[in-house]
């Protein structure tokens, strides 16, 4: 079914129109007669819930997928069944969620990567980064050419990622959640950019769950739900509430409306659940990631832990989670040591981790759903060395109702599931069981709005229910709804601890660029 | 192929995993073998001869009579267990290229072994010491390649090439210097522990080196097969293979898991040497392996590191190699080298097409 109530899809002339795109992935129905039109020189919002079908739309628009049936027509001519190539050359392209980029090489060497500037065939390396930089200043995405890949922050590395685009060509340029690893002073950035780009005529197309985004940025908006097109309106023409209706089919209670957080921090139980003294941990390059880093969290509470990206959080989260080694300090679950011991022997003593990094992490993505509903676990969930695979069944049957997963068949390869139902195993699994404190890394990092009322409840559930939950987050609203306290991490330190009271975006976006240095 | 349309939906989801692994386990293979066929074609009538006589020919010398099955079923037992060998340290992410010196040391022990025995043990009870035998011996080399990824991070395809060249040297002197019989380049004959060939029991197979190995070989598939996807060992195994970031986040030491693979992955490739130590010769000769470790890599792919798929791929190569020598009249045994390579090049770019092919006509079968 292609029904797009909303505009007239084709009234206005279209660079892009998508009918009746079926895709399949296994069992899985991907799409299922979706269809979108977008209309020359406007920056057209894709939302959707997770699974609903929105990257492989795109993907089967950038050629990266075919279509099991359907049309693609790019400037009024027919290309289905085209592949990436021949979209590159047609001035389609897509950056990824996923950065695919080579961090051994300088920012220009990757952006010519495949149509080098060659002299005597050699890489003619001035050429190529006087190329970029006059690119960087057309387009407004500032990134010096010369600096490795693998030294930038997820935010310039994104940079990185559209240039890559637009030098191969692109006028119409394709985001899938761009937003997802950026500080707000980025975000903005990104804003007028795209916005010159669609003043000079080009066409985005940007796939996000975030509604604000849409509302702020966009001119047309469509919206997907379980692989099929349910809308397609002007954004003037519309409200978040109303999108979010559209998106989940029923009414949703949004973030920003969210009851306030604080609950009474700290309860009579004076007992630290974490307690963590003077770590520290070095990063690779043999600097501090984490800089002799103290704090305790309380059974029943929520401490976040704000920044942008890159001070140390993800070293920090991996240091308590026995990952990564710490070079000093100490760990204290429930006042017992854990500073040497592995990364099971952590679980068992009743810690609980959601990674940062669902897909490399979090999952094994060729392995089922049930399976990974025990990554960790196997040791309970054996006998004598034997998988004892009734019980594996039985707590996957358990956790996908109790967590809302789908599909609700335990035997499926995780890898097939969207972002959002994969992120729902990783919580499932480790919020499902017994567990003490939990060290929550971006736990809703590209998900969509039903998703995240979900994460969001689950974590206010465990506090509830006297858990004590780090809550590590670049999306300061949600640091912002859910903590008790927040600390601000920058260059591998707390620069700030306050009380949710007396933080707001202002205060923290001040810490986060290390504005306010003051050591707290 | 494709499932009935309209079928209930838990009928569906009970037998659809056997029937989808065993599908997509065989029709690449069958596929590839095709194609095989139609190159061998090409390159036969380019030799001048008919294909139809040559491939009748290489039926009629293994299929076709009971001396030839046996000769098969010998070179499958040897190739079942290089193939095993290699699927594993592929499941764990690791290629072993050592199976070759892992097999021929693992028959160097046994048969060291079986001359130190007392003549006259019953063959069934000294069994057990044999296989510790054979399985230390290939264990030791895996097992050193192993420890030198986990500790020192030395990648295994170098450190295993490496060490065939030194394990194989190390056996050859010390045949030659210490354990050979005057004027040959063999040990001395096992005192105890020969196992029956198989035409003990069927006369038919009379004169052919098949034994009984042959349902050790068997065993060992089913005891690898519960290893790898029942055991919570071969979970974690399995995760390290697929992805060991997530599989350190699990609680599995990604290192730990490594050498005890090789270890693992050499001692099943020493088992294979009893095949020739216990069922053939009885006794071990410099060169017995004669290239068995290295096709099992070939094996192992063919049949996707699953231990089923492993003894099919074994049935396979070992046809062709035994068929090698029965069209050797017509064609030059160099023929069949060439055909064995192209099953495995046709293996490996045809399983992801016929895969695709086969799901798609799957989802048009239970019409959606």
């Amino acid at each position: 079914m292609t029904v797009a109530p909303g505009l007239p899809a084709d009234a206005a002339p279209a660079v892009i129109r998508l009918t009746g795109v079926n895709k399949s992935f296994g069992p899985v129905h991907a799409n299922r007669g979706a269809s979108l039109t977008v209309a020359p020189g406007e920056i057209h919002a894709l939302v959707g819930e997770n699974g609903a079908g929105k990257s492989t739309l795109m993907r089967v628009l950038s050629g990266m997928y075919q279509l099991d049936e359907g049309t693609i027509e790019v400037n009024g001519r027919d290309v289905t069944g085209w592949n990436t190539a021949q979209a590159i050359a047609a001035g389609v392209g897509m950056v990824h969620q996923h950065f695919m980029l080579v961090p051994t090489l300088t920012v220009a060497e990757n952006i010519v990567l495949g149509r080098e500037l060659t002299r005597r065939g050699q890489l003619d390396r001035r050429r190529a980064e006087q190329a970029v930089s006059e690119l960087c200043v057309r387009t407004g995405l500032v990134v010096a050419p010369d600096r490795l890949v693998g030294d930038l922050s997820v935010g310039e590395a994104q940079r990185v990622e559209i240039l890559k685009t637009l030098y191969r060509g692109a006028r119409i340029l394709i985001l899938d959640e761009p937003t997802a690893v950026l500080s707000p002073p980025e975000v903005d950035e990104l804003w007028q950019v795209l916005a010159r780009m669609r003043d000079d005529g080009g066409t985005v197309v940007l796939i996000t769950h975030k509604l604000d985004e849409v509302m702020e940025i966009s001119n047309t908006v469509t919206v997907m739900r379980h692989g099929e097109t349910v809308g397609r309106v002007a954004t003037s023409q519309t409200s978040p509430a109303e999108l979010a209706r559209m998106m989940v089919g029923r009414d949703v209670n949004l973030a920003g409306s969210a009851a306030p957080a604080s609950m009474p921090a700290a309860r009579a139980d004076h007992r630290h659940a974490l307690e963590v003294r003077e770590l520290t941990v070095p990063d690779s390059r043999r600097t501090r990631a984490v800089d002799a880093v103290s704090f305790t969290i309380a059974p029943g509470e929520i401490l976040g832990i704000a920044g942008v990206e890159g001070n140390g959080q993800t070293e920090l989260v991996e240091a308590l989670a026995g990952l990564r080694r710490a070079s000093s300090g100490a760990i204290l679950l429930d006042a017992r040591d854990i500073t040497h011991l592995s990364v099971r022997a952590r679980g068992d003593a009743g810690l609980s981790h959601v990674p940062e990094d669902r897909q490399a992490r979090g999952l094994i993505l060729d392995y089922s759903i049930a399976h990974n509903l025990v990554l960790g676990q196997q040791h309970r969930f054996s006998r004598h060395g034997t998988l004892d695979e009734a019980r594996i069944a039985r707590n996957a049957a358990d956790q996908i109702a109790r967590f809302d997963i789908r599909p609700t068949d335990g035997s499926v390869p995780a890898r097939t599931l969207s972002g959002g139902n994969q992120q729902k195993i990783v919580i499932a699994r480790e919020l499902g069981r017994d567990f003490k404190v939990l060290l929550a890394a971006q736990p809703t990092r590209g998900v969509d709005v039903g998703a995240i009322e979900f994460i969001h409840a689950q974590l206010r559930a465990a506090r509830a229910a006297g858990k004590a939950v780090l809550l590590v987050s670049a999306d300061l609203t949600e640091v912002l709804a859910l903590a008790d306290r927040i600390a601000v991490m920058y260059g591998g330190r707390f620069v700030a601890l306050l009380p949710r009271a007396a933080a707001n975006e202002e205060v923290l976006g001040a810490y986060m660029t290390g504005a306010s240095g003051k050591a707290a | 192929m494709s499932a009935p349309a309209a079928l209930p939906s838990t009928g569906d989801r009970v037998r659809s995993p056997w029937r989808t692994q065993l599908e997509e386990a065989l029709l690449p293979a069958v596929v590839a073998l095709l194609i095989a066929l139609i190159v061998g074609d090409v390159l036969i009538v380019a030799y001048g001869q008919s294909p139809g006589a040559v491939y009748r020919l290489l039926l009629e010398g293994t299929w076709g009579n009971a001396y030839g099955l046996g000769q098969v079923l010998y070179k499958t037992t040897t190739l079942t267990f290089t193939g095993l060998a290699v699927a594993i340290g592929l499941q764990a992410g690791l290629f072993n290229i050592g199976a070759e010196s892992q097999l021929a040391a693992g028959g160097f022990a046994a048969a060291v072994v079986g001359t130190l025995l007392p003549p006259g043990l019953p063959s069934l009870v000294v069994l057990p010491l044999f296989i510790v035998a054979a399985a230390a011996g290939g264990g030791l080399l895996g097992g050193a390649a192993g420890v030198l990824k986990s500790r020192w991070g030395a990648h295994e395809v170098i450190t295993t090439i490496m060490l065939n060249f030194i394990g194989l040297a190390l056996l050859n002197y010390l045949t030659i210097a210490h354990f050979k019989v005057f004027d040959t380049l063999h040990t001395a004959e096992i005192r105890s522990g020969a196992v029956a060939r198989l035409s003990a029991l069927f006369p038919a197979f009379h004169g052919s080196a098949a034994n009984f190995v042959l349902l050790l070989a068997l065993v060992t598939v089913a005891a690898a097969w519960w290893y790898l996807f029942r055991s919570r060992a071969g979970f974690e195994l399995r995760a390290v293979g697929l992805q060991p970031a997530a599989a350190e986040y699990g609680g599995v030491s990604v290192s730990g898991v490594w050498w005890r693979a090789m270890l693992i992955s050499g001692a099943v490739a020493g088992v294979g040497g009893l095949n020739f130590v216990l069922g053939y010769k009885h006794y071990y000769e410099d060169g017995f392996a004669g290239g068995a470790g290295f096709l099992g890599i070939a094996v192992a792919i063919v049949g996707r590191n699953n231990p089923i798929g492993v003894v099919l791929a074994a049935l396979l190569f070992g046809t062709l190699s035994q068929g090698g020598l029965a069209v050797n009249a017509l064609v030059p045994k160099q023929m069949v080298d060439v055909l064995q390579a192209v099953v495995i090049i046709a293996v490996v770019t045809s399983v992801p097409e016929v895969r695709r092919l086969l799901r798609s006509a799957r989802r048009g079968g239970r019409g959606s």
